[in-house]
């Protein structure tokens, strides 16, 4: 595949539309060809462009520099001058009213794009994993030096200054936990790390345990510090082999050189950690089942309330925190809560991994400020949808993520404005979609996983995703009725209500955002006996040829 | 592997397992993923001695709080997909049938490594050649489809290759 240098989007929402943006678009397509620069210059067009004053709209990246209004007339000068040779054309920028809005919003982001912001991710690839040395080297085990300095409170409350929220999908501000359970009275406390990445299409926290496993138990060791506890598990899932070796490697290294153990920098503040390894199962990245799993029982998840926090591992109060959330205090405790807001967006601070998979041309690992769109990823991150295809749909965080049409690809990515628009951030992976993929195919995909994964105990999840997929794959042959829609979401709300734990809670979300978004291809199966894709075998079809 | 298994000492490898992961209770799921990691499977005999010596050893602990039953242990066995209740074949192929590898090649991969085995999910073949299961992700989506033969791992197969990988495996 050929490296594009730049990406020129043109704006195609109803209002750019009818002033003039599809000849605008064409001009571009005319004038690139014209300067020869069509191999070395991706043009997308894009919905929402913000302000109407500004349409239609052109954005470059990676200057991130938007033109607007733009007109016929002055594509000529924008590929000449701008993409050609290199000037920017500022009398056609955008005015910039207000940061509100795209343009604002690009504005405030310029200079950030499109290389990565490392925060979690900095040491991966660049220190050796199993030698101290070389973490220590790197502003290792100051944050834990530093936090001794300071009081418990004063670590909290960093933290909240911080904004940080959960980054195992749910978005819970980690300073908050840790009051909760630092403000509990009970003279044992446990701090847990929940590494038991199972979310399909997620390997950050493998990379993290894998490429800087003693971040994670310095971060363990401030937590410990912070809620007054002095005893932390690190649960990984039994998949995870090499990260469980570099783990206990990691820990016997801290020990032999007083970083863990008793009386850790001569504090007298006393934290040990354990490794336990999962033994497969997904609902054991669920907090509660994880508890019931290192206390040797099946991993079925509680009842809640009591939460955690007060009621945990073996009864006692307990921080559980996942990898990726851990790895970020470290970073925030060293260099301060101010620095760490300056990342990201105002609502949801920091930086976010993301795994983009699928139809794309570039496929890994990245961390990015939050607030980054979806269309960005898959054309800069991702280095557009694979040749001769066209972007369809995105899915979220796993399986229990949501599905993203084209119309949101513009949303930007961070808690509040998912929350917004009635999607889910999950766990940040990112399986792009192209046009050659069946919507009841992947919800078959989907819902397969999750009856493969319910662990039994609850009967909306048990009976629920069996019934689910047996509708589902009735859809795919054909052999559905209209009223069967109905069924789905009727079991997607009892699923909903009444589940006990996030599993069969998130498994209602394929369901809901399969109908909301795609409701005329599942129809397509149903009324027509035909799949759109030619993806599913369509058994009545077969039979009746 | 299971050649070699068959001729273990069974009493030997649960004692030495209970041995090194203690009378805890945190240390029940670690001691069965060992007699699983030995045997490719837990027989149920394993599980019997397990019970005896965790009892065994807490008699000589009694201040650590330990009380299981068979069935408790059973249940831990058959509830996580890494431990495995009944005999495998000599290999253990897994195929992972999450999204991500499914949106990528793998359905046509799954449809073809069926036949070519000619075996279903959860099937073993007559000779105790190949078992075939299904896994949840592994994690390693930046290479899907992603099939794993006993510790082995391949990532971006395609139909044509499946012949010669299963070929390595006697």
């Amino acid at each position: 595949m050929k490296f594009k240098r730049s990406m020129v989007l043109v704006s195609n929402d109803p209002e750019s539309l009818r002033k003039g943006a599809a000849d605008v678009f064409r001009a571009f397509q005319l004038e690139l060809a014209n300067f020869d620069l069509t191999e070395e210059i991706s043009l997308t067009q894009f919905t929402d462009g913000g302000r109407e004053d500004a349409l239609p709209l052109v954005i470059v990246y990676p200057e991130a520099c938007a033109y607007g209004p733009v007109t016929v007339a002055d594509v000529k000068r924008i590929v000449e001058e701008h993409l050609y040779k290199g000037r920017q054309v500022d009398d056609l920028l955008a005015p910039v009213k207000e940061l509100s809005g795209r343009i604002g919003w690009l504005k405030t982001r310029k200079g950030t794009l499109p290389s990565e912001k490392r925060v979690v991710l900095r040491r991966a690839g660049r220190i050796d994993p199993e030698n101290i040395d070389d973490y220590i080297a790197d502003e290792g085990y100051q944050a834990l030096a530093k936090a001794l300095s300071l009081t418990r409170m004063q670590v909290i409350e960093e933290l909240e200054e911080a904004g940080l929220q959960g980054r195992g999908g749910a978005g819970f501000p980690t300073g908050r936990k840790w009051r909760f359970v630092g403000a509990t009275k009970s003279p044992k406390k446990y701090v847990v790390c929940n590494a038991d990445e199972s979310e399909p299409g997620t390997f950050k926290d493998r990379v993290i345990l894998e490429g800087d496993p003693h971040s994670i138990l310095e971060a363990m060791a401030i937590a410990g510090f912070a809620v007054g506890a002095n005893e932390g598990y690190i649960y990984v899932r039994g998949e995870y082999q090499l990260a469980q070796y570099r783990l206990e490697k990691a820990i016997h290294q801290a020990r032999e050189m007083g970083l863990l153990g008793e009386n850790i920098f001569e504090s007298g503040f006393n934290f040990d950690i354990h490794v336990h390894s999962g033994a497969g199962a997904y609902v054991c990245g669920e907090e509660t089942a994880l508890l019931e799993s290192i206390e040797g029982k099946r991993g079925e998840p509680r009842a809640r309330p009591p939460y955690p926090t007060t009621h945990g591992l073996w009864g006692k109060p307990t921080v559980v925190n996942n990898v990726e959330t851990l790895a970020n205090v470290p970073a925030i405790i060293l260099n301060g809560a101010e620095w760490y807001r300056g990342l990201g967006t105002p609502s949801s601070p920091g930086t976010k991994t993301y795994t983009i998979l699928g139809n794309v041309n570039f496929k890994g690992l990245i961390e990015v400020p939050m607030g980054i769109t979806l269309r960005e990823v898959i054309n800069i991150y991702g280095q557009g949808i694979v040749p001769g295809q066209s972007f369809k749909m995105a899915q979220t965080g796993g399986s229990s993520g949501s599905i993203i049409p084209a119309s949101l690809q513009d949303t930007p990515m961070d808690f509040e404005s998912f929350r917004k628009a009635g999607v889910s951030l999950g766990s940040g992976a990112l399986l792009i979609c192209d046009e050659r993929t069946c919507i009841v195919d992947l919800a078959i995909t989907l819902m397969k996983f999750f009856k493969f994964e319910s662990c039994g105990k609850c009967t909306p999840c048990r009976v629920g995703t069996d019934r689910a997929l047996r509708i589902l794959t009735a859809i795919s042959q054909g052999q559905a009725h209209l009223d069967d829609l109905d069924t789905l979401l009727k079991l997607a709300d009892e699923m909903e209500l009444a589940s006990n734990c996030g599993l069969g809670q998130t498994a209602a979300v394929p369901i809901r955002d399969t109908l909301k978004y795609f409701r005329a291809e599942v129809e397509a199966h149903i009324r027509l006996g035909v799949c759109p894709t030619g993806v599913c075998d369509m058994a009545s079809e077969l039979e009746m040829a | 592997m299971l050649k070699i298994a068959e001729t273990k000492d069974l009493t030997a490898i649960v004692e030495a397992a209970v041995i090194k992961h203690g009378a805890h209770a945190d240390a029940f799921v670690p001691i069965l993923l060992e007699i699983n990691h030995e045997f490719g499977y837990i027989p149920g005999d394993a599980i019997r001695m397990a019970r005896k010596f965790l009892h065994e050893l807490y008699g000589k602990n009694p201040e650590e709080h330990i009380l299981v039953s068979e069935g408790q242990l059973y249940g831990l066995a058959s509830f996580y997909h890494m431990l495995h209740t009944e005999k495998t074949g000599r290999h253990v192929v897994q195929f992972c049938e999450s999204a991500p590898c499914h949106v990528q090649g793998g359905r046509e991969l799954w449809k073809s490594m069926q036949q070519s085995l000619g075996l279903a999910a959860g099937e073993t073949s007559p000779d105790d050649r190949f078992t075939l299961k299904t896994v949840s992700c592994l994690g390693v989506c930046g290479v899907g489809p992603v099939v794993l033969v006993d510790d082995d791992l391949y990532g971006n197969v395609t139909p044509e290759q499946l012949a010669d990988i299963f070929a390595k495996y006697e």
